[in-house]
């Protein structure tokens, strides 16, 4: 070999990592291969930190077609479909660049769903940014969401929710996780594997250029003064060209000349040649010089790692390659054959007719886990869970309600999602900001039945109680899935957190993936996939984002037009609460916006209970006894039905005296946060069948009152008048404080 | 009915509207790549020009596309009568190829918007309007980023003289006020046909409104559209 060699010293990894390398190979590595073996060892492609704890989830159940390990989780939805999704991180490159950083996140989340052979057909974003008022914040979500609205408008595909959270943990880290789903026929599936030698490797897509160099590496170190140079490391998007090279796979797939596919994305070639050769247990032998570069002096090793967008990977039979290069050609899109699949186990790369690089290709995909030390951290034992504020007063109450609805992580997402294309496709049954998840009926696909996906997260309860808190979450993110109708089928999660290197926060780590798979196993809903995204620390105030996975639950309905939201319908329909509401403040807006504090009691969450409300609310729903459904998460109860009356534009007129709750207290019962609640809406005659639906599991369904056509909401407890305000007011502040605060206030409205 | 979509290359709601066609409407739709549309195009009764993006409006919306050589016989046949209808996109081509006056520029907000809006019809002369009463309400979606119709004094005068202006985005009481105007195009227009009717133009997405079970209001006012069209076919037969 003739490159420049990298002695044992000189190579940028740990002294595990070097071990394994230099045990296997007993020689110097050459720099393109150093350089490969770093990225590939990075925290972002090797899950070094995370590999040992995440077994904990479970992954498997009748509906999993494909689990963690492939680009996508992949599950059975019926009627021989399958349902493909991923939720992926995209916080560095979006700290720094929020535009492109933001929309290469769209670009990879497409791509990662495309390469299991689905067509994508909905989008969800979940942003955490620092308090609204902060003009960085505003700066943050403006290109945040115009990046990913472009992208993601360019190449036609709707967006189906999403969700955001402000706080100042985030205010250098956001957090930036996207996800995509797809569908397609079972047969259709596409794996990331070369199982054949002699099967041809094709480059599709952009040329390669040094955008994107070293993005993986950049996103497993902290983000530090010095970050803003690392801005070469964010790429740039072309959804023009992704939507050609949707087409020209799926057209691909569709006349079967795809033996496997993976897409490229972080550690670029160095990845693709590696995972797929490993996958198969065969090796992979290509020329670098047949990728075409962007720039004529980029070294071999730059063009090995380079993460630039637009790129996928095709196995195709030798048969195969004319057929195939006709539909690229159809779509005027380049493509170079790279090389051959190999039986050697080892990745192999040509330059100028020199090997440069043979390495074992598990090297490269199986780099070393670290073992990182745990502690619980010190904040947590300085916390009152036993905090309860004073009962406010009664005159209290009005106040209360207006600020919660006008506070920043309860206002109306309008002004993000209007800025995407919620339509295209004409799936959207349920849209964004009309219930708890997004409905997508599957009208193309010749089948009655639609999914349903949602995000969920709530760093602040999880940074209160990491295990507690992220049990809850899933829970909270199921019962989204039921409050429309669907049954929760698995989820995928995204799970950001601060340095792994810090004990505190490894601990942090580790309680959350335990509260995760807790709940995960008892509701039977197995994680078919994720990422992990650590490093989220701003060094230089030394702050670490609070504990924040993030989970995408998705869930299938038999009948999409039997879908409800959470609109109010008409006058004098009943209103009950499904659940039982316990003294649970801890991390709730309560607690925050009215007394700033952190103390109190994170939900306690009764897994076995909440897993018969979610079935029970999902047959409820599917016997066509409700009219609109909304479960209860951030302000509580208050807060869920105003966002009712609020999307139904009309009112209502409640007593709290029925609420079974753990206390007498107003307050509580109105704000406090305990999730597996439901809310519905049901007509007269079916009040005793939804009663009698709740009994047989002693869950409490308490009616409450009626829904008015006067627009006022009016809420007593026992003979005390706590709340009367006017729908119309609270619109005002809910609906255009985002706006007025992204867009100045209007004069007149 | 038998139509011809025209699939350019990036179009992003060509197979929505093949989907509306085929299915709701029951008629006879070939999607074709803009580079293989080989038989003659005077086969089709309509030809349509789908909505979202294409060539990732990159330039300018609909610019690229407007010069593609399957739209110089878009042209010929849409001088002959052919009837030509621009969704969206398919409107930011017809106004780029010069078969409708005026231009389509950024929104006024300097955001893309999608959202569900009320159209009110303005006269049944168009061929997508044959069905309409002057004066009726649709509720049809938008979703774009350029759709701020802009036209001279001069040109905005023959439009109202020669009744081109078909629909205008209008309030709930049927006002063409600012508060209704998502885009801030001039006069409220939403849509325009030419001299003859048989060229329109319109910005909202009719082939999202088709089904009541994607409306918020469960209307399906996008069926009248593609009613009126074949209302319009029935009467040149």
């Amino acid at each position: 070999m003739t490159q420049e060699t990298v002695k044992k010293n000189e190579l940028n990894l740990t002294k595990e990592e070097k071990e394994a390398v230099f045990t296997t190979l007993k020689r110097d590595l050459t720099l393109p291969e150093a350089a490969m073996l770093e990225v590939m060892n990075s925290e972002h492609c090797s899950y070094k930190s995370s590999r040992p704890v995440l077994p904990k989830l479970p992954t498997e159940g009748p509906q999993v077609i494909c689990g963690p390990g492939e680009d996508a989780g992949v599950v059975d939805i019926g009627d021989g479909l399958a349902l493909v999704f991923k939720l992926e991180s995209h916080n560095h490159p979006s700290a720094l660049d929020p535009y492109n950083g933001a929309a290469t996140g769209i670009g990879g989340i497409i791509r990662d769903i495309l390469c299991m052979g689905a067509r994508p057909i909905g989008l969800l974003d979940s942003f955490r940014f620092g308090p609204l008022s902060n003009p960085h914040t505003k700066w943050l979500l403006k290109w945040v969401t115009k990046g990913v609205g472009d992208y993601g408008n360019c190449v036609g595909i709707a967006n189906a929710g999403g969700e955001i959270e402000f706080d100042p943990s985030f205010q250098v880290n956001c957090l930036i996780n996207v996800g995509c789903f797809g569908v397609m026929r079972k047969e259709e599936l596409a794996l990331s594997r070369a199982t054949t030698p002699g099967d041809k490797l094709i480059l599709l897509g952009g040329s390669t250029g040094r955008d994107g160099i070293g993005g993986a590496s950049f996103a497993s170190k902290n983000i530090t003064d010095e970050s803003e140079s690392d801005r070469g490391a964010v790429q740039i998007g072309d959804p023009y060209m992704k939507k050609l090279i949707i087409d020209a796979t799926l057209e691909a797939i569709q006349v079967g000349l795809v033996a496997g596919l993976k897409d490229l994305g972080a550690a670029g070639v160095t990845c693709s040649i590696s995972e797929t050769a490993d996958a198969g247990g065969t090796g992979t032998e290509i020329d670098l010089e047949k990728i075409r570069i962007r720039e004529s002096d980029m070294e071999p090793w730059e063009i090995l790692v380079s993460e630039s967008q637009e790129r996928m990977f095709f196995i195709v039979k030798p048969e195969n390659v004319e057929k195939i290069s006709a539909i690229f050609k159809k779509y005027d899109l380049p493509y170079e054959i790279l090389g051959t699949v190999t039986d050697s186990g080892h990745c192999v790369v040509k330059y100028k007719g020199q090997k440069i690089v043979d390495l074992p290709a598990h090297l490269l995909t199986k780099p070393p886990t670290t073992k990182r030390k745990t502690r619980k951290p010190k904040y947590l034992s300085k916390l009152d869970q036993k905090w309860l504020p004073k009962e406010p007063k009664v005159e209290e109450y009005n106040d209360l309600c207006r600020r919660l609805m006008a506070s920043d992580n309860i206002i109306s997402r309008e002004w993000v999602y209007r800025q995407y294309d919620t339509e295209i496709g004409l799936h959207s049954v349920v849209k964004s900001g009309e219930g708890d998840a997004g409905v997508f009926r599957l009208q193309e696909f010749g089948t009655k039945r639609g999914v349903a996906v949602t995000f969920d997260g709530n760093s602040s309860q999880c940074y209160l109680d990491p295990y507690n808190g992220s049990a809850a979450l899933l829970v909270e993110a199921c019962c989204n899935i039921a409050a429309v109708g669907a049954k929760p089928l698995a989820f995928t999660d995204c799970l950001n957190f601060g340095n792994p290197e810090d004990p505190e926060v490894f601990w942090t780590f580790e309680k959350a993936v335990e509260g995760l798979a807790d709940a995960a196993k008892v509701l039977e809903v197995p994680c078919v996939g994720g990422n992990v995204s650590f490093y989220n620390h701003d060094e230089a105030n030394n702050v670490a984002v609070k504990p924040s996975p993030v989970v995408f639950v998705a869930g299938v309905l038999e009948d999409a037009t039997k879908a409800v939201n959470k609109k109010l319908k008409a006058a004098d329909e009943f209103i009950f609460l499904v659940g039982e509401t316990k003294t649970e403040l801890g991390g709730s807006e309560y607690a925050k916006v009215a007394y700033n504090s952190e103390n109190g009691l994170v939900p306690q969450v009764d897994l076995s209970k909440a897993k018969l409300i979610i079935q029970d609310i999902i047959k409820v729903i599917k016997e066509g006894l409700v009219t609109a459904c909304h479960d209860i998460s951030k302000g509580g109860f208050f807060v869920a039905l105003t966002e009712m009356a609020l999307a139904g534009n009309l009112g209502f007129d409640i007593n709290l005296r029925r609420i079974v709750a753990d206390t007498e207290r107003s307050d509580i019962k109105l704000f406090s946060e305990t999730p597996a609640r439901f809310i519905i809406t049901t007509k007269e005659e079916n009040i005793e069948k939804i009663i009698a639906t709740f009994a047989r599991h002693e869950i409490p369904a308490s009616f409450l009152g009626k829904v008015s056509s006067e627009k006022r909401l009016v809420i007593q407890d026992k003979d005390k008048q706590l709340v009367n305000l006017s729908l119309d007011e609270i619109n005002q502040v809910w609906k255009y404080r985002l706006e007025e605060e992204m867009e100045g206030k209007k004069e007149e409205r | 009915m038998k139509v011809i979509v025209i699939q350019f290359s990036g179009s992003t709601c060509d197979r929505d509207l093949v989907y509306a066609m085929r299915e709701i409407m029951g008629w006879e739709v070939d999607l074709v790549w803009y580079k293989e549309v080989t038989h003659k195009l005077d086969n089709y009764d309509a030809i349509f020009l789908p909505g979202g993006f294409t060539y990732g409006d990159y330039l300018r919306a609909g610019v690229i596309a407007a010069y593609t050589p399957v739209m110089q016989e878009v042209k010929t046949l849409a001088k002959e009568g052919m009837p030509v209808f621009g969704i969206c996109n398919g409107f930011q081509i017809l106004v780029e190829s010069q078969l409708l006056p005026g231009a389509l520029i950024g929104n006024d907000t300097l955001r893309f918007s999608c959202k569900w809006v009320n159209l009110r019809v303005e006269t049944s002369r168009s061929a997508a309007t044959k069905l309409g009463v002057k004066g009726d309400l649709w509720r049809i979606p938008i979703a774009h980023g350029e759709g701020r119709y802009f036209i001279d004094e001069k040109g905005l005068k023959e439009l109202i003289d020669n009744d081109q202006i078909v629909w205008r985005y209008v309030n709930e009481h049927s006002e063409p006020t600012k508060e209704s105007n998502p885009n801030g195009s001039i006069d409220n227009i939403a849509g325009i046909c030419n001299l003859e009717g048989n060229v329109v133009g319109l910005m909202p997405h009719p082939e999202r409104a088709a089904e009541s079970i994607l409306s918020p209001w469960e209307t399906d006012h996008g069926r009248l559209y593609f009613k009126s069209i074949e209302n319009f076919h029935r009467e040149m037969m």
